[in-house]
């Protein structure tokens, strides 16, 4: 009846996850009665869970990325911890078989839960405001992506209570993986947790593909996009060419545990290596699917606080298609170990440092940018400056790492792991924290406390050199990644500066906690009441902050590279905002539970298969099927905002674009 | 302001802090102190390349943070263009400086990948030894076909000679890595892969496993005992001396996993051991005993392996 589940399914002899599930679980339950004390449960449900908006998903991506940051920085701490105590005579606090857990977990919800969720949040937020338009193209799927990315992390952290969490690395390597040599549940939830949330990130890029080659303002051709507009094309082609591997790939070790089958396993012609290619085929273009986006972010930052268009624009743009394209032409740098030939391993090891060509010019572009410019050192400048300065050692450590003679020495060891988290940190958490910054103001109507941003950049920054560079140093010793225990007692100061370091880390992450409640409580004192608070150049600072519904009441009419920027100069030089137009009804789509039901359906049938609960997930299956059929014979598409709203609602925001105006070309 | 300020200072810790971990990681027993020709190759290439990638790379990071504070809003000393989008010198040098460094730096790849390919023999005027390494969980099995012995978790090699490894795993994925000694690989079930290495120092390394293959995984270290030709050959001689015989019972009970195990020697080893791993078979039966161990001395016919070149 219940397949494998059973009561010894609950961790009642470790006190480490029972505990913590206990707390979790409390923590969610206050929340819960505390929301439904104050009665938002409606307004929760109308404007954010079953909501079509971009802006409202694009908000729930990013409480989710939050959410998960904590989860995966606690895994994090953990090892540190666990890393500096095992030394020599001691075993630490953490058997291999709770470490081994904690390392996998680290890796698969920082990646999949944590940076994806965030690059796709402000993507969501941000793209369809800059092409000037609506909404994406399919907003109810935009919907069901959100909530499946949602099913996947809440199934990789029920592992905490139910069951057991994989033990074999994020990337679940076969054999090791396999039914042979991981007969748990682990590597099941691992599976299945990322098959539900890799359908949802794939709907994800069907969404802002068409919506970015289909769905733009008038006049807005391609080289008027903004950049981070084109690095999101590039990351969601990226993700529409690579995602699907990952299934395919999954799906077979899958049906090698469920099923049998002999793709990966060390018999009935099952080859490992495989699965290798296969994994690293969708995992090289993820680290650009992630990367790409926070270049984005950087170009948008550097140009609007260097009060200057962004330098070689065109450049930008081939630089960033050319780093889409070699991405996919890379992957086996990831085993040169492996014993391929010495042409195969150089070819692959050149094309890897091409890449570097490209990254190059993007970082002499942002240089570039700031020279002759006005450059104000708020918290995303902080974060550009300091992303550049990381991010340039990152690179170095990249392309040794793509040299094969050189890899030979140090792969899999720490400096490997200390560069990916060098680029990983030094340009796609200083890329979401300055993003955070950056449009926080547009999506809720006040801006984050200043000082305290400063301080929570300080302590990444800090926290990173710490952190990290003893590691890369530690690689050079011969330390290898995932030891549950170390050997020699000569690597501890390293490893005790390296647990320093993400103590500063932590200190940062509670900071922006503490930042965010701090300035939702002194809110009144820095809303943003013009819509533009960084006097910036593209389309979403026309609107207001937080933006009504429907974005923009007449589409913007795009003229120029930036569309935003040559109608506020053309204002201040006519002295007066360009004529009112005529309102019309704006249709909009209507909210839908289809989403949060699907993913209900989709987790349900997911802790079916993981525990071999077949009834379950059959009826699973059927209900997420009805969901579909339901929505598909809905009778109402479309809500119908009546133009008088509309006009009300522009004029509020043409009289404060009137005052903003008058201080703009007052006389100084 | 005064935040503003501390961005060079905090470059400068950061380059401090990068200099003093490179520095103080030359400990003396990771790759920066190689003991044989491979680990001194890659080790010129790893110092060479980081040499002219920071010749680059620290000057971009001081203008960087030059440009930015030259160019702070509040500098009126600094002239403001707010047009200053495109310059096609500009363009033509920040394509060339990356292209030029990568077209340099993939030569140096190019070559170094076919001279320190790891499936290449190594020039010396000295016969090489082949040793046999299988790992299992979570320990190292080395067997010396032409010496007809076996150890576990200890590599015993003459100083000077070259070792011509053939790897495989009876198990799931590792990694084979002395860092001292150069390039590591992989082992994998059902694979042989081809290494070549030498130790010119006498001395005792580390060995470990870097791929993470389990539970046991931390305890999978071994030494390597890089030794004066004649006291190898002196070794050998006295292991065969050892009772202990890999035969299929001794393989069957050497495969149970067990974490961090003690060295242990073996006097004589089923034949083609390496080969029927290789292949997923029963180890063969030992040779009749009318063959005892100390007869099987070298030179014996090399074992050919099935799957190599």
């Amino acid at each position: 009846m219940l397949g494998k589940l059973t009561w010894h399914a609950i961790p009642f002899d470790q006190p480490i996850p029972l505990i913590t599930s206990l707390i979790v679980i409390l923590i969610i339950g206050a929340i819960g009665i505390w929301v439904w004390r104050k009665g938002w449960w409606p307004y929760l449900w109308n404007e954010y869970i079953t909501s079509t908006d971009h802006k409202r998903i694009g908000i729930m991506y990013i409480v989710l990325a939050l959410v998960m940051l904590v989860r995966g920085f606690a895994d994090a701490l953990m090892m540190r911890a666990q890393q500096s105590l095992a030394i020599g005579a001691s075993q630490g606090y953490l058997p291999p078989e709770h470490y081994d857990q904690i390392f996998s977990a680290h890796g698969t919800i920082m990646i999949f839960f944590m940076a994806m969720p965030f690059i796709i949040g402000l993507m969501n937020f941000v793209v369809p405001l800059q092409l000037g338009v609506r909404d994406v193209a399919f907003p109810t799927m935009n919907n069901v992506s959100f909530w499946l990315t949602a099913s996947g992390a809440l199934l990789v952290n029920l592992s905490l209570f139910i069951g057991e969490f994989s033990r074999t690395g994020w990337l679940a390597f076969p054999p090791l993986s396999e039914k042979a040599f991981s007969p748990g549940v682990g590597v099941d939830y691992y599976l299945v947790a990322l098959q539900i949330s890799g359908v949802g990130t794939v709907l994800t890029a069907v969404n802002f593909v068409t919506t970015i080659l289909k769905v733009r303002a008038p006049g807005m051709s391609y080289m008027r996009m903004p950049v981070f507009t084109w690095t999101s094309l590039a990351a969601n082609l990226l993700i529409l060419a690579a995602f699907p591997v990952l299934t395919a790939t999954y799906a077979m070790l899958m049906l090698d545990r469920y099923l049998g089958f002999h793709f990966f396993t060390n018999n009935g012609g099952g080859n490992s290596m495989l699965y290798m290619n296969l994994i690293w085929v969708w995992g090289h273009p993820e680290v650009y699917i992630l990367a790409l986006p926070s270049f984005g972010i950087f170009s948008e930052v550097v140009s609007t606080f260097s009060g200057k268009p962004l330098f070689g624009y065109r450049s930008m743009v081939y630089a960033t298609l050319a780093i889409c394209i070699i991405s996919f032409m890379v992957w086996l740098h990831h085993f040169f170990t492996m014993g391929a030939g010495a042409d195969v391993n150089a070819l692959f090891g050149i094309a890897s440092m091409i890449i570097a060509v490209p990254t190059g010019v993007k970082i002499f572009n942002w240089l570039f940018t700031m020279y002759g410019g006005r450059v104000r050192f708020t918290v995303p400048m902080y974060y550009a400056i300091g992303f550049m300065l990381t991010f340039v050692i990152g690179g170095l450590t990249g392309v040794l790492l793509a040299m094969p003679p050189v890899d030979f020495i140090v792969h899999n060891s720490l400096f490997l792991v200390a560069h990916f988290h060098n680029v990983i940190i030094g340009a796609v958490v200083f890329g979401v924290m300055a993003g955070y910054t950056y449009w926080f103001p547009k999506a809720l109507g006040f801006t984050l406390d200043e000082r305290l941003g400063k301080m929570i950049f300080w302590c990444w920054f800090i926290g990173f050199y710490l952190a990290w560079f003893p590691e890369y140093a530690l690689g050079f010793m011969g330390a290898t990644r995932r030891l549950q225990h170390i050997a020699d007692p000569s690597w501890k100061p390293y490893l005790d500066v390296a647990m320093i370091g993400a103590l500063v880390i932590l200190a940062g992450i509670v900071l922006t906690v503490v930042q965010l409640l701090y300035s939702i409580k002194t809110r009144d004192r820095r809303l943003d009441l013009t819509g533009d608070p960084w006097d910036g150049r593209t389309l979403e600072w026309l609107t207001l902050s937080p933006p009504p519904h429907f974005n923009f009441a007449v589409l913007p009419d795009v003229h120029g590279e930036e569309a935003y920027w040559t109608r506020k100069l053309t204002a201040i030089r006519e002295e007066k905002l360009i004529e009112e137009p005529k309102y019309e009804d704006i249709e909009m789509p209507v909210n839908t539970p289809t989403g949060v039901i699907c993913a209900f359906f989709a987790s349900l049938t997911g802790f079916a298969v993981i525990w071999y609960i077949w009834w379950l997930a059959i009826l699973g299956l059927i209900g997420a099927f009805a969901v579909l059929v339901w929505y598909a014979w809905r009778d109402e598409h479309e809500h119908i905002i009546p133009a008088a709203e509309v006009a009300e609602l522009e004029r509020e925001r043409r009289r404060v674009r009137a005052e903003l105006l008058k201080t703009l070309t007052a006389p100084a | 302001m005064a935040r503003v300020r501390s961005f060079p200072a905090a470059l400068r810790r950061a380059a401090l802090a990068a200099a003093a971990a490179l520095l103080t990681g030359s400990c003396d027993r990771g790759i920066l102190n190689p003991v044989g020709p491979v680990g001194s190759a890659e080790k010129t290439i790893l110092i060479n390349s980081t040499a002219i990638m920071l010749a680059i790379i620290i000057p971009t990071m001081i203008a960087t943070v030059a440009v930015a504070w030259w160019f702070r809003a509040g500098n009126r000393k600094a002239v403001y263009r707010p047009d200053w989008e495109y310059s096609g010198a500009v363009e033509l040098v920040v394509w060339s400086i990356p292209a030029l460094t990568v077209l340099l730096l993939g030569g140096i790849a190019w070559i170094g990948s076919h001279d320190l390919d790891p499936a290449k023999p190594l020039k010396s005027p000295n016969a090489p030894v082949t040793v046999q390494v299988v790992s299992l969980d979570w320990k190292w099995l080395f067997i010396y076909p032409d010496q007809g012995i076996a150890t576990v978790n200890q590599l015993v090699i003459p100083a000077g000679t070259p070792v011509n490894f053939q790897l495989t795993s009876a198990t799931v994925w590792n990694v084979f890595f002395v860092p001292q000694m150069g390039t590591m690989i992989y082992t994998m079930p059902r694979m042989t892969t081809r290494l070549n290495l030498q130790a010119d120092k006498q001395g005792i390394y580390d060995g470990l496993s870097a791929h993470y293959s389990g539970d046991g995984f931390s305890g999978m270290q071994f030494k390597v005992h890089a030794v004066p030709p004649q006291q190898f050959a002196a070794w050998a001689q006295n292991a065969r001396g050892t009772p202990k015989a890999l035969d299929g019972a001794a393989y069957a009970e050497l495969v149970k996993p067990s974490s961090y195990v003690k060295p242990m020697t073996y006097g004589a080893v089923a034949p083609r051991l390496f080969e029927s791993i290789v292949a997923n078979q029963a180890p063969p039966p030992m040779l009749p005993k009318t063959t005892p161990p100390s007869m099987r001395v070298s030179p014996k016919p090399p074992l050919e392996p099935a799957n190599a070149r």
